[in-house]
């Protein structure tokens, strides 16, 4: 079981809902990745449009939590607005904060982002931000109220996997009884294995299941390497060694000189 | 009176916010408003006047990340 904030989980495993083929492909994807929480987003409604309503009823319909972001909001200012329009829509306290700082990379703006978790966390918003793996921006959203934390293991959409492990390592460590999600960066099965058997506590993906040839098949894939890598990480896998170490026993071996 | 709707010059004639969402068709529980910045909940759209040159953002959910 899996707590954040005060909410339980069975799945740790947490799926965007953006750029799949289409809202039916969405919808199974989801229901075979076994999640519980979706990511949504807001975004400008045209006039007389409804195409809003069509997707908030396809997410209620779905069954799960729903874990808003403030996506693309490059200020402060913006992503605590966003925040609120977000609660106000979706009804939860719940915020996936994200302030980006770097159009090509979508590093995020952790100055920013601390900031606005500050704010956030002060009207009584429980916080998920997407940060860095940088041991000092994590301590400073924790002192910012943060309960939850969301790593990068490498760019959004990126699709390449933990490229920095030391640093994965470093940050699991220093944080022992915190929820890390890897956010971002995740491209297929075996990374979410391996962050998992590293002793992360879930993953949040999109573009590995969406942009994927078959979705519903593949977030099946990323829902069974993430439950094979959390096993793994409570059965403790054995550390590398930098000598041979023969598995079969010599004691006993047959002379035949 | 003239009116910034989701960053574009509107002429619309709204006493209120919920007139001017009544006026363009807007309607559902999955929208949310803000004003020069600031948040105005759903239920004090009604009693929120509206004045010339006023910002308004009309955002409703979408698929995200």
């Amino acid at each position: 079981m899996l707590k954040l904030y005060d909410t339980e989980v069975q799945s740790r495993l947490l799926l965007g809902t953006a750029r799949y083929p289409s809202p039916a492909i969405l919808a199974e994807a989801v229901r075979r990745s076994k999640t519980e929480i979706v990511t949504v987003s807001l975004r400008r409604e045209t006039s007389g449009g409804k195409s809003g309503g069509v997707f908030f009823e396809l997410i209620r319909d779905l069954g799960v939590r729903v874990l808003p972001n403030t996506a693309g909001c490059h200020s402060v200012k913006e992503a605590v607005l966003t925040a609120r329009m977000a609660r106000d829509v979706f009804r939860t306290d719940w915020i996936k904060l994200e302030v980006i700082g770097h159009h090509d990379t979508l590093q995020p703006d952790v100055f920013g982002l601390v900031e606005a978790a500050r704010i956030l966390t002060g009207e009584g918003f429980q916080v998920f931000p997407y940060t860095t793996d940088d041991l000092v921006v994590a301590e400073r959203l924790l002192e910012a109220g943060c309960r939850v934390l969301m790593p990068w293991c490498a760019p959004i959409g990126s699709a390449m996997g933990p490229v920095n492990p030391s640093a994965l390592r470093s940050f699991r460590a220093h944080f022992p009884d915190v929820p890390l999600i890897v956010d971002a960066g995740i491209g297929r099965p075996s990374h979410a294995a391996d962050v998992m058997e590293r002793g992360y506590d879930a993953v949040l993906l999109n573009t590995a299941v969406a942009g994927a040839g078959d979705p519903p098949a593949m977030a099946e894939a990323f829902a069974l390497a993430i439950a094979a890598g959390r096993l793994a990480h409570q059965a403790v896998p054995l550390e590398p060694r930098d000598m041979a170490v023969p598995s079969t026993p010599v004691i006993g071996k047959a002379v035949f000189s | 009176m003239t009116l910034i709707i989701n960053g574009e010059a509107q002429d619309v004639a709204a006493a209120t916010l919920a007139d001017l969402l009544l006026a363009l068709d807007y309607e559902g529980d999955w929208l949310a408003t803000a004003v020069n910045g600031e948040l105005v909940h759903r239920e004090d759209r009604a009693a929120f006047p509206l004045g010339a040159h006023d910002r308004i953002e009309i955002l409703s959910p979408m698929q995200g990340g």
